[in-house]
C-alpha cells in the first residue's frame, strides 16, 4: 500500500509542476498588455504614460527575461505570495480568491454531492422499473438536455417574478450588511435555493441516466446472470450491480469536485451570484496574468486534491484494487 | 432505543433550526426601505480603490468622487452653468491670475476645516506626481498660493489654457492634507486608500463584492449652506452580473434607478412599467459620442476620398433602429453632443456634412479609382491590391457588437470588405493604443462644458507610439492641431472665439473625415416609481438634474437628483 500511494503521490507532484508551468506559460501567450490595459483603465495622465508604463512593466516584473520571471514566479509561489490583480489593482490575488471562492463551495458542494447522491440512488431504482423508466426518466433527459442558462432564468422567471416567492439575484439581501445575525443567514439560505436548485436539477438528471444504462449493463453481465441462475434474490443482484455501475460514477464526481474553485459561470451570471467564475473572465478578458495564474492554481490544487481522494476511496469501495496492490 | 433517541432529538434540532431561521427573517434588521436608494449600473467588477484621484472605469467605486470628495465647482451639461461648490466664487481678476473664495464652515467628515491649505496642497500634489492625470495643468500654471484661510490665488503663465482649467475646476477632487501629507508617491497615486475621509454628502458604509454602500453624511456642510438634503439615508449601488437580473429587479421594484444599458426598454417604457427621461424616442439623454476610430497611417484608410466614402455607407438609421431600438440619437457629423450644439457650426455641416447615402458612396469611390477589377463583389483599391478591412469593438458589449455587424453590413453593401470582429477587452484595448486596426469604436469624451474635451479624444497630439487616450487612428495633422490648442487658450466666456475657432476645426473635420462620429451613445437610466419619485424627466423644466450614477456625474447633476427625490405614498 506504500508503494501504491507513494507512485501516486510522485506522480500527483510531477502533475502539478507541469501544470502550474502551463498555467504562467498560457496567459503570457494572450493577445495584448496587461500593464496597457491597467493604465487605461486608470485615469492617469497620459503625458505620464509612457513613464507609468515603464514603472509598472518593472512593478510587476514582466520586463524580466521570460526565464527570469519563471523563477521569480515559483519563488513568490512557494513564499505563498500570488502577486497582485492588474484587473482589480491594487488588490492582492489572495485577497480576491479568498472573497468570491466560500460562496462557490457554499453552493457547489451541496449542489454536486447532493444531485450525485440522489441521482445515483434514482438511476439505480429506475433502471429495469417499468413505470419509472417510461415516466420520470424522460424527464431526467429533458432536465440534463436543459440549455443551462434558459433552465436558470425559467426558474427565476417563475419564483422569483410571477410567484415573487424567491429572490432573483445576489448572494443575501441587498437591504443588509454582513453582520452575523439569523437574519444574514436566513438571507442567504434564501439567496442560494435557486441557485442551487438549478444546479441540482441538471446535474441530477445526468447521474441518474448515467446510473441506470450501467445498471441494465451491470443486470446483462456474466455474474448477474449466474447468480440469477443460482436463485439469488432479485435485491441482492442488484445490490451487487450498483456496486459495479457506481465505480465510473465516483471518478465523473471526482471531476465535478476538482474544480468547484472554478465556480459556476453561467449560475453567476443568471443569478448575479458573486463568485470566482465571473471573475476569471474578467480576469481572462483583461490580460490579468496574476488573477488567471492564482485562480488555475487553485483549480489545479483542487483538482488533484479530488483525484487523491478518489484514489483512496477507490481502495475502499474496489476490492480489486486492495488485491492489486497486496499482489505487487 | 437509543437510536429512535437520536432520531427525534435530530427532527428537534432541525424544527428549532427552522423556528430560528422564520423568526429571525421576521426581525431582519434590514436597511429601511423608504430610507434606502437601490441603484445599478455603475460597477462591472468588485471594488477595488477609494483613490480619488482614479475615478475610472477602474475603481469600481462610483461616488468616491462626488459623494465622499468633493470639486471646487459642479457643472450643469444640460444648461452650460459652472455651479460653485466648495467654493463660494470664483473670478479672473485678469488674464492670467485666478481667484477662488471657498464657502465658510465646510469640514471633512472626521470634524477637520476645510480651508485653502487643502486646496493648495490638492493642487500642488500634481506638480511633485507626474502620474496624476491633472499634472498637465502645471505647463501653464506657476503657482498656488493661499490668502487667509478661505482665498486661494491661482498664478498662470501668459497662456493658461481655460478650457482644460474650466474642466478641472469640477473635476478635480479636494483631498484632506491633515490625512494626505504623510504619505509615499505609490499611495497617493494608485493606493487604495480603503476607509476614505472626505467632505460630501455620504460616508464609506460598507462594501461586498456585488455592492458598494453609502450612508449619508449628516454633517454635511451644504444641509446648512445650501439647504440641500439628499433624501435617500442609504445608497445601495449593486453590481449586476448580467442584464436580465438588472432588468428584473427594475420592475420589480427592487432597484429604484438601473443605469445599465438594458435592450428593449423603449418597449417597456411605452407600457410604463419602466420610466425613462424622455417619453419617446431616444428615451436616453446623450451622453457620448460613438466615434469610428479610422486607422489612418494604414491604406486605404490614409485616403480621405476613401473615408469620405465610408462615411457616405455607413447606414447609421439602422444602428438607431435595429441595434440599438430607438435609445439612441444619430450624431451629428461634428461630433459634439446636442448639450454643445451651439459650437455646431450648421453652414459647414450644410456644405460639407454627410448622411447615409449608398449611391453618393459609390460615386466618390469610383471617382477615387476603386473598382472591382476580380468580379468578387468588392472594390480593390486604385492600385489594383485587394481590400479586406475589419471593424472593431471589445466582445460582450452587445449594443456596439450589432452596432458594428450593421457597419459591417453596409460597407460590404457599399462594395467595401469589411468584416466585425469583436476581440477581448485586453486585445481590443492594445489594438487601438499601438494602432493595430483597420477601424474601431471609441467614446472615451464626457459630458463637459467644453467641445476641447471631444477635440482633445478626436486630435490628442503630440503621436507617439502610444495613443492611450485619443487619436487612436494617429491622424496627423499640425493645422487641425494648433487650432485645438488655440481653442484651449480661449476664455469660456468668449463664446464667439470658441465658436470660431470650432467652426475652422470643422471645416477641416468634414473635408478630411479623420473619424466618423456616428451615434451619441445615451445616458442610459430606466427608474422605478414605486419607492422613490420625483426623478429627472424632460418636461419638468428643471433640468439641473441628471438621472445617472456613473463615475464623474455625481457633480454634473446626479447628486442633485438624489436631493430632489421624494419618497412614494
Amino acid at each position: 500500500m506504500k508503494r501504491y500511494f507513494g507512485r501516486k503521490l510522485l506522480i500527483y507532484v510531477i502533475t502539478f509542476f507541469l501544470a502550474v508551468t502551463i498555467d504562467w506559460l498560457i496567459p503570457r501567450l494572450m493577445p495584448g498588455d496587461p500593464i496597457q490595459n491597467m493604465l487605461a483603465r486608470a485615469a492617469l495622465n497620459a503625458n505620464a504614460a509612457e513613464r507609468m508604463y515603464t514603472y509598472y512593466t518593472h512593478a510587476f516584473q514582466l520586463d524580466l527575461p521570460v526565464w527570469q520571471q519563471y523563477l521569480s514566479f515559483w519563488n513568490a509561489l512557494l513564499h505563498g505570495d500570488l502577486g497582485i490583480s492588474t484587473y482589480l489593482f491594487p488588490t492582492p490575488v489572495v485577497d480576491i480568491i479568498k472573497a468570491a471562492v466560500p460562496f462557490d463551495i457554499f453552493l457547489l458542494l451541496p449542489a454536486i454531492l447532493l444531485s450525485w447522491w440522489a441521482g445515483n440512488k434514482f438511476g439505480a431504482y429506475a433502471a429495469r422499473t417499468k413505470r419509472l423508466d417510461n415516466t420520470v426518466l424522460p424527464i431526467a433527459y429533458l432536465l440534463t438536455a436543459t440549455p443551462y442558462m434558459w433552465l436558470g432564468i425559467l426558474l427565476a422567471w417563475v419564483f422569483g417574478i410571477i410567484l415573487g416567492w424567491l429572490p432573483i439575484a445576489g448572494a443575501y439581501s441587498y437591504t443588509m450588511g454582513t453582520d452575523l445575525s439569523w437574519a444574514f443567514v436566513g438571507s442567504v439560505l434564501k439567496h442560494w435555493i435557486l441557485p442551487f436548485l438549478s444546479l441540482f436539477l441538471v446535474g441530477f438528471g445526468g447521474w441518474a441516466i448515467g446510473m441506470r444504462n450501467m445498471i441494465i449493463y451491470e443486470l446483462e453481465a456474466d455474474y448477474s446472470h449466474y447468480l440469477e441462475a443460482l436463485g439469488a434474490p432479485r435485491k441482492l443482484i442488484r445490490k451487487y450491480a450498483f456496486r459495479n455501475a457506481i465505480l465510473p460514477q465516483l471518478s465523473g464526481l471526482a471531476l465535478q469536485l476538482g474544480v468547484i474553485v472554478a465556480g459556476a459561470l453561467v449560475t453567476e451570471v443568471v443569478f448575479s451570484y458573486p463568485g470566482i467564475g465571473y471573475l476569471i473572465l474578467s480576469a481572462i478578458q483583461n490580460q490579468d496574468y496574476f488573477l488567471v495564474q492564482g485562480c488555475f492554481l487553485f483549480i489545479i490544487i483542487g483538482v488533484l486534491l479530488a483525484n487523491f481522494l478518489i484514489d483512496i476511496a477507490f481502495v475502499i469501495v474496489d476490492p480489486r484494487t486492495r488485491k492489486g496492490m497486496v499482489g505487487e | 432505543m437509543w437510536s429512535r433517541n437520536k432520531r427525534v432529538i435530530g427532527m428537534m434540532l432541525v424544527a428549532l433550526l427552522t423556528v430560528g431561521l422564520i423568526s429571525g427573517v421576521a426581525v431582519a434588521q434590514a436597511y429601511e426601505r423608504s430610507e434606502t436608494l437601490y441603484v445599478s449600473g455603475a460597477a462591472w467588477g468588485p471594488a477595488s480603490t477609494w483613490n480619488p484621484f482614479q475615478p475610472g472605469n477602474l475603481a469600481n467605486t462610483t461616488g468616491t468622487l462626488g459623494f465622499v470628495y468633493e470639486t471646487l465647482f459642479n457643472y450643469d451639461p444640460l444648461t452650460n452653468t459652472m455651479i460653485p461648490w466648495l467654493a463660494k466664487s470664483g473670478t479672473w481678476v485678469s488674464d492670467n491670475v485666478y481667484d477662488v473664495t471657498l464657502r465658510d464652515g465646510i469640514t471633512w467628515s472626521d470634524g477637520h476645516a476645510l480651508t485653502a491649505a487643502d486646496v493648495v496642497y490638492t493642487m500642488n500634489l500634481a506638480k511633485e506626481h507626474e502620474a496624476l492625470w491633472f499634472a498637465p495643468m502645471w505647463n501653464y500654471l506657476v503657482e498656488v498660493v493661499a490668502v487667509g484661510e478661505l482665498g486661494v490665488r491661482f498664478e498662470f503663465t501668459d497662456a493658461p489654457l481655460y478650457q482644460e482649467f474650466d474642466n478641472n475646476l469640477y473635476n478635480i477632487p479636494i483631498v484632506p492634507k491633515h490625512l494626505w501629507e504623510w504619505r509615499t508617491e505609490e499611495q497617493i497615486t494608485i493606493g487604495a486608500n480603503a476607509n476614505p475621509v472626505g467632505s460630501g454628502a455620504y460616508l464609506y458604509d460598507t462594501h461586498g463584492s456585488d455592492r458598494n454602500v453609502w450612508l449619508r453624511n449628516e454633517n454635511w456642510w451644504a444641509i446648512d449652506a445650501l439647504g440641500l438634503t439628499p433624501a435617500p439615508k442609504r445608497i445601495v449601488d449593486i453590481r449586476f452580473s448580467s442584464n436580465n437580473v438588472a432588468l428584473g429587479s427594475v420592475i420589480k421594484g427592487e432597484v429604484d434607478l438601473s443605469n445599465n444599458f438594458l435592450p428593449g426598454v423603449a418597449g417597456l417604457a411605452d407600457q410604463g412599467i419602466v420610466s425613462t427621461y424622455f417619453e419617446g424616442a431616444p428615451y436616453m439623454i446623450s451622453a457620448n459620442t460613438a466615434v469610428l476610430f479610422l486607422n489612418t497611417i494604414i491604406a486605404p484608410m490614409d485616403d480621405p476620398a476613401f473615408r469620405k466614402a465610408l462615411a457616405y455607407a455607413i447606414n447609421v438609421d439602422d444602428i438607431v433602429n435595429v441595434a440599438y431600438a430607438q435609445l439612441v440619437a444619430a450624431a451629428s457629423p461634428t461630433g459634439l453632443l446636442p448639450s454643445l450644439s451651439a459650437y455646431a457650426d450648421q453652414a459647414v455641416v450644410d456644405a460639407l456634412g454627410w448622411s447615409y447615402d449608398p449611391a453618393e458612396a459609390a460615386a466618390v469611390l469610383a471617382a477615387a479609382g476603386y473598382k472591382d477589377i476580380d468580379g468578387d463583389g468588392y472594390v480593390e483599391a486604385p492600385d489594383g491590391s485587394k481590400i479586406a478591412l475589419e471593424v472593431t469593438c471589445p466582445s460582450g458589449w452587445t449594443d456596439w457588437m450589432a452596432a458594428i455587424a450593421v457597419i459591417s453590413d453596409s460597407c460590404k453593401a457599399a462594395g467595401i470588405n469589411l468584416e466585425d470582429v469583436a476581440p477581448d477587452y485586453g486585445a481590443w484595448n492594445t489594438q487601438m493604443q499601438t494602432g493595430t486596426f483597420n477601424m474601431t469604436l471609441n467614446n472615451w469624451a464626457a459630458m463637459s462644458n467644453t467641445p476641447w474635451t471631444l477635440y482633445n479624444l478626436l486630435f490628442r497630439h503630440p503621436i507617439q507610439a502610444q495613443m492611450q487616450s485619443g487619436n487612436f487612428g494617429r491622424y496627423d495633422s499640425q493645422e487641425l492641431f494648433d487650432l485645438v490648442d488655440a481653442l484651449a487658450a480661449v476664455q469660456t466666456s468668449d463664446i464667439a472665439g470658441m465658436q470660431a475657432i470650432c467652426s475652422d476645426i470643422q471645416t477641416i473635420m468634414l473635408t478630411e473625415v479623420p473619424m466618423i462620429p456616428l451615434w451619441y451613445n445615451g445616458m442610459w437610466a430606466q427608474f422605478s416609481t414605486s419607492t422613490w419619485t420625483n426623478w429627472p424627466l424632460d418636461d419638468d423644466n428643471d433640468p439641473s438634474r441628471l438621472p445617472t450614477t456613473w463615475s464623474g456625474y455625481w457633480q454634473l447633476g446626479g447628486l442633485m437628483m438624489l436631493c430632489e427625490l421624494e419618497l412614494a405614498n
